[in-house]
This record gives C-alpha cells, sequence and structure tokens, in this order.
C-alpha cells in the first residue's frame, strides 16, 4: 500500500467489495440435512459462516446502494435480520437509523466531518491527540467522523479493544464520546499483528452467529461447527462432529421434556449440586456385605465383587435383584404410598427432597450410562468380528451396532422421561405416561443386560433372533412414549406442580 | 523501568506549563507515573473552601487504558466511596485514549459541583442525597470542614 492510499477519510470502499481477509474456499460442500424429514438445517464450517455472513450483506446491497462496510454494522444493529434493516430503512428516518446504529449516513458523509486540528507548531502537520506526534497529513486516519489519529495509536488502541476487552462488532471510535464504530475494513487494514487479526475474525464470526437466531454454535466442546436452520424451533438437530442438539436451546436432544422445563430442572440440579454429586458417586455399597461396588456398565443388574457374598442387587434401588426379573419390577416409579407414609414420619422438606432425590438419581443414572456408550460400541465391535470369524457377513452382524444406538436413544429418552416426571401433576394421563415409562425402562434394563453379558453363551442365529426381538422391542415402546407425551402437549393433558 | 512514553513526557510539560485552575497536579520525584494531585473545592459547592488531596497512577498501557484515581482526603459525596475511589464513566468504560490527565481532573473537579446520586458508589450518602438533600449538603460542608481544611 502506499502513501496515497493513506488519504483523508481511508475509508472508502466499493459497494461489493466485502473482502474480509479470510480465504473462502470457492464451492464448499453445503448440504441441507434433516432428521425429522420435514426440519431441514445446513451445517456451516467457519468458511461458510463467513461466506454466508457476506451473502447477507450483498443481498441487502442488491437493493440498498451503500457501502457494504455500513452494511454490516447496520445489520448487526438488527441483529442479522435483513427484512427488519430494509423496513427501517424505507419506512423511518433514516437519518436516526444511522445514528442509532452509530454509523455515519453514507449520503452525507462529507457533510458532518470534524476539521482534522492542525499542529500548532508546524504548517501542513498534524498532531496525534493519543500518542503527540506531530505527523503529515499521510500518516494520520480515521473515520468518516473526522477524529483522526496515527497508523501506530489505531492499531494499539484496537488491539487493545480485541485482545483486553474481547470486542469486534462494536469498537467505537478512539475520540472521547464518539459513536462512531470502526467497520470492519478498516479494523483489519490498521491492525498489523496477525494474531490480533485472527482473534478479530473470530469475534466478528462469534457475534455474527451468536446475534443470528437462525444460527447456532454447535454446544460440543471444540467443535467450531454452526447450525443454520430456515426457521427456530425445538427439534434435534446434528452437526457433523457427531453431536446431536436441540437447536431452539442448545442442550443434548430431550424429547419428550420441553426446554423451558428442562432449563428449570438444570438450574435446580446446579443449585443442589451438593446433593447431585452425592447422587452422582460412582460407587455404592453392597446390601448384603457392605463391599464397595463400583459401576462400570449401563446396566442396573449388579453382581458383588466379593466373591463369598456374589449378592445380585439393583443399583438404583439396592433391592435384590430378583423381583426385577419379573413383572414385579417397580422401581422407576415413586410409591405415592410409601411416599405419605415418608411424609408422616418426616418433615415437609425431606420429603420434597426425597422426591427430588427420587427423580434425580434415575435421571443421572441414564446420564451414567450413557457415559458408557463408547465402552459398550467397542466392546459390541468385537463380539461383531467374533461373529464374522463365525461365518457371518459384515452385514449381517450390523444388528449388534443397530443393538447399541436403540440402547442409547432409549437411555437418553428415558433420562429426560424423569424431568418431566418430576414436575408433572398426577392425572389418568400421568398414570398412563408412568405405566410407559415404566416398561420402557424395564426393556431398556433387559437389553442392556443381554448385550453386556449374554450374548457369549448362545448359538448366533439365535442371539441374532433375539437380540432383535429386544431392540424392536424397545424401539416401539419408545415412540409409544414420545407419541403419548406429544399428543398429550396437544391435547393440554399435562398440568405441572410449582 | 522502561523509558517513559513521549506523550507522558509531553502531558507533564504541558500541565506544569498551562496548570488548570483549581487544580495541581504533580509527577512524583522518584516515579513519573505516579502524580500527587490537589484539586480546590468548586465555587457554590459544598465542598468551596477545601483542599482535596488525591492521587492518581498511569499504568503500563497508558493511554490505552485509563489513569488510576483516587481521593486520599475524606469527602462525603455519592459518587466517591470510603476508599476515595470514584464513579465515573470517563474512569471506565468510556475512556478514550484522546482523553488527557487534564481532562480527567476537570471531570473529577465538575463532578463535585454536580453530584449524581441516580449513580452512586457510596449508597448510604446517595440516599441521603436523594431523601435529605439539605441534610446530605450540611453534611458535605462539614466534612470538608473537619477534613479538607486544616492542611
Ligand atoms: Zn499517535
Ligand atoms: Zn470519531
Ligand atoms: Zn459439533
Ligand atoms: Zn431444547
Ligand atoms: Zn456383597
Ligand atoms: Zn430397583
Amino acid at each position: 500500500m502506499n502513501s496515497d492510499d493513506y488519504d483523508d477519510s481511508g475509508n472508502e470502499t466499493s459497494g461489493d467489495d466485502v473482502d474480509f481477509g479470510i480465504e473462502v474456499e470457492a464451492g464448499s460442500t453445503r448440504e441441507v440435512q434433516s432428521i425429522d424429514d420435514d426440519y431441514p438445517y445446513e451445517v456451516l464450517s467457519t468458511d461458510d459462516i463467513v461466506q454466508h455472513m457476506i451473502d447477507c450483506i450483498k443481498d441487502v446491497n442488491t437493493v440498498v446502494q451503500i457501502p457494504a462496510t455500513t452494511t454490516r454494522i447496520l445489520l448487526n444493529y438488527f441483529n442479522w435480520d435483513k427484512e427488519k434493516l430494509m423496513e427501517r430503512f424505507y419506512d423511518g428516518n433514516q437519518d436516526e437509523l444511522f445514528q442509532e446504529a452509530h454509523v455515519i449516513n453514507p449520503y452525507k458523509r462529507y457533510t458532518i466531518v470534524a476539521k482534522p486540528k492542525m499542529s500548532r507548531k508546524v504548517l501542513g502537520t498534524e498532531e496525534c491527540e493519543i500518542c503527540f506526534m506531530v505527523l503529515p497529513p499521510s500518516q494520520m486516519t480515521g473515520l468518516e467522523c473526522g477524529h483522526r489519529f496515527c497508523y501506530q495509536c489505531w492499531n494499539e488502541y484496537l488491539t487493545t479493544k480485541i485482545m483486553e476487552e474481547g470486542v469486534g462488532q462494536t469498537i467505537a471510535c478512539a475520540a472521547h464520546n464518539c459513536p462512531i464504530l470502526v467497520d470492519d475494513q478498516t479494523a483489519m487494514r490498521l491492525l498489523k499483528d496477525p494474531r490480533v487479526r485472527l482473534k478479530y475474525q473470530h469475534l466478528i464470526t462469534n457475534s455474527f452467529v451468536e446475534c443470528n437466531r437462525l444460527l447456532r454454535w454447535c454446544p460440543s466442546p471444540d467443535c467450531s461447527y454452526a447450525i443454520k436452520v430456515s426457521y427456530v424451533d425445538a427439534r434435534p438437530v446434528a452437526c457433523r462432529c457427531g453431536h446431536t442438539f436441540c437447536f431452539a436451546c442448545g442442550e443434548n436432544w430431550h424429547d419428550p421434556v420441553r426446554c423451558s422445563l428442562l432449563k428449570k430442572w438444570i438450574k435446580k440440579c446446579d443449585d443442589d449440586s451438593e446433593t447431585s454429586n452425592w447422587i452422582a458417586a460412582n460407587t455404592k455399597e453392597c446390601p448384603r456385605c457392605n463391599a464397595t461396588i463400583e459401576k462400570d456398565g449401563g446396566c442396573n443388574h449388579m453382581v458383588c465383587k466379593n466373591q463369598n457374598c456374589k449378592a445380585d442387587f439393583c443399583w438404583v434401588c439396592l433391592g435384590p435383584w430378583e423381583p426385577h426379573g419379573s413383572s414385579w419390577y417397580n422401581c422407576n416409579r415413586y410409591d405415592e404410598d410409601e411416599a405419605k407414609a415418608a411424609r408422616d414420619a418426616q418433615e415437609r422438606s425431606r420429603s420434597a427432597l426425597q422426591r427430588y432425590l427420587f427423580y434425580c438419581n434415575r435421571y443421572m443414572n441414564h446420564m451414567q450410562s450413557l457415559k458408557f456408550e463408547h465402552k459398550l460400541y467397542a466392546a459390541v465391535k468385537d463380539k461383531m468380528e467374533e461373529m464374522q470369524q463365525h461365518n457371518m457377513s459384515w452385514i449381517e452382524v450390523q444388528f449388534l451396532k443397530k443393538a447399541v444406538d436403540i440402547l442409547c436413544q432409549c437411555r437418553q429418552t428415558l433420562m429426560y422421561t424423569y424431568v418431566f416426571a418430576y414436575y408433572l401433576r398426577k392425572n389418568n394421563q400421568s398414570v398412563i405416561f408412568e405405566e410407559n415409562q415404566k416398561d420402557l425402562e424395564r426393556a431398556t434394563e433387559l437389553l442392556s443386560e443381554y448385550l453386556e453379558r449374554d450374548i457369549t453363551q448362545e448359538n448366533l442365529v439365535d442371539i441374532k433372533q433375539k437380540v432383535q426381538d429386544k431392540y424392536r422391542y424397545c424401539d416401539s415402546r419408545r415412540k409409544c412414549l414420545l407419541v403419548h407425551v406429544h399428543e398429550g402437549y396437544e391435547k393440554d393433558w399435562w398440568e405441572y406442580t410449582d | 523501568m522502561a523509558a517513559l512514553p513521549r506523550r507522558i513526557i509531553k502531558e507533564t510539560q504541558r500541565l506544569l506549563q498551562e496548570p488548570v485552575p483549581g487544580i495541581s497536579a504533580v509527577p512524583d520525584d522518584s516515579n513519573a507515573r505516579y502524580f500527587h494531585v490537589i484539586v480546590t473545592g468548586p465555587e457554590d459547592s459544598p465542598f468551596e473552601g477545601g483542599l482535596f488531596k488525591l492521587e492518581l497512577f498511569l499504568p503500563e498501557d497508558y493511554p490505552m487504558s485509563a489513569p488510576k484515581v483516587r481521593f486520599i482526603t475524606k469527602i462525603y459525596h455519592p459518587n466517591i466511596d470510603r476508599l476515595g475511589r470514584i464513579c465515573l464513566d470517563i474512569l471506565k468504560d468510556k475512556w478514550s485514549p484522546a482523553l488527557q490527565i487534564r481532562t480527567v481532573l476537570l471531570s473529577i473537579q465538575a463532578l463535585l459541583s454536580a453530584p449524581n446520586p441516580d449513580d452512586p458508589l457510596a449508597n448510604d450518602v446517595a440516599e441521603l442525597w436523594k431523601v435529605n438533600e439539605a441534610e446530605a449538603i450540611r453534611n458535605a460542608k462539614e466534612w470538608t470542614r473537619r477534613y479538607a481544611m486544616d492542611n
């Protein structure tokens, strides 16, 4: 860049020059996906995000003839809602619009400019009000407001804002009380250090994603993809990194409970972290011999590791396992009678805590089991290889992976049914819901147990049939439960406590 | 200690050559970034007749970040707390590197003339300033007499 480019405003741009300093690969592969057939979305990489931002600006600029940098500031002011911007642009007072968005009206750009301060000492020079250096005008620059400082001071000023304060999109002019915002092109032109430039670009893309209702970062740690939808809804979206989450709230996909109740629940769990920690503890004592038992798989059927004891018991209720294997399984349900007895014996608060612990315990239990999912996938992979050695084809052994997929889906659904159930007030439909939950819980534990230990003891053809029967049953119970809850939402069956 | 930036040298020179009426700011003999400041209480304010001592420190990244200023003399004011810390926007988010020691001290002087109990730092003082301004002003005068007049 030669010194002729350092002219007075230092801020001219042609309308569609939106070079953002990031190389955007041409024709990058963006494809529309969907989990629910009717909820399409796209997964965007950092390059796609920048391209999308540029497209938004160009879209506006085909209608409104203002510099692209001004458009970006205006769009950001309207949270990247193009329609809102257009509406205000054509219906309202434009001067007011530009003023509110802290940018100079480009139609009036040369009328409100502040006069550069000429130095008292040397004619034809200016004094930088930040470093007090007296410099030729070619070494001074500024925004359209006319406040001028030297290049080095601008660089230092922007660097402080970006690196110390983490401001990107809303850096104001360095002059006191001047609200005019530094546009991205000027910032990129003035910044020297590549580290700072990169951070600035991150801040800009981040604010683009964060203010844009139709975009959401994948919440998975270290993932830099964002999801783009065409309308906001509480629906599952799957990132390219493999993480599936709710677009509306960003939590793991949480059907059947709704975002607002889940949020309330998570807050409660955080507030009660003391008790939650206690519940989440990974070890319990054997109810018969008191040996410490660690839960190392997803199944609730525990066998004491003490060779002299070998007690079979249920991890959740610590009761003997035997009744759980039969129709007496009653472990997923808060027993109203017992609760009443407890209330008689103990204080009210104590019983509320116990009720909470009951649901929290089951919620945490499924969460814990889901964490062992990778272990189970690895074990199943071994089994699949073993079966392939026994003359089964690759395609024939895929049922095992499918079984684990379904097991995990069931656990995730079950986990959130306990959040739903915690807030649910008892009525006829809630009793049906609890029956469904009980069925699913039982079927899921059976499938889990089967996958974890029973599989090697039988012949392969039988196994395939049994596993398929079990996971199909689980899958159908899960869908049945979800359909019932959704029907309840439509028909207003559900009443909530507090 | 690193060499003093040109900006600080020049600013100090100008401050000594063209002092602000009612304000004196003198750099410490051993630390050119540390200033001993005296502000006289503005006329027609409850602080009239008082001489208020402040300390002002220019941090490493000055002027990119604001100077640190604190009242040493006790003062009864809704925007100044017991430790002498000052609630003033230009010392926080409204700081601009184009501001100077001079402008900061002028703003502090203006704050003495026009207390702002709606943006308080000292809550009890601000409360009284709002519910019973006459009594608050009496307190401010009393504190000025007691702490800012015997030097
Ligand atoms: Zn400068
Ligand atoms: Zn300006
Ligand atoms: Zn991701
Ligand atoms: Zn959600
Ligand atoms: Zn035991
Ligand atoms: Zn049990």
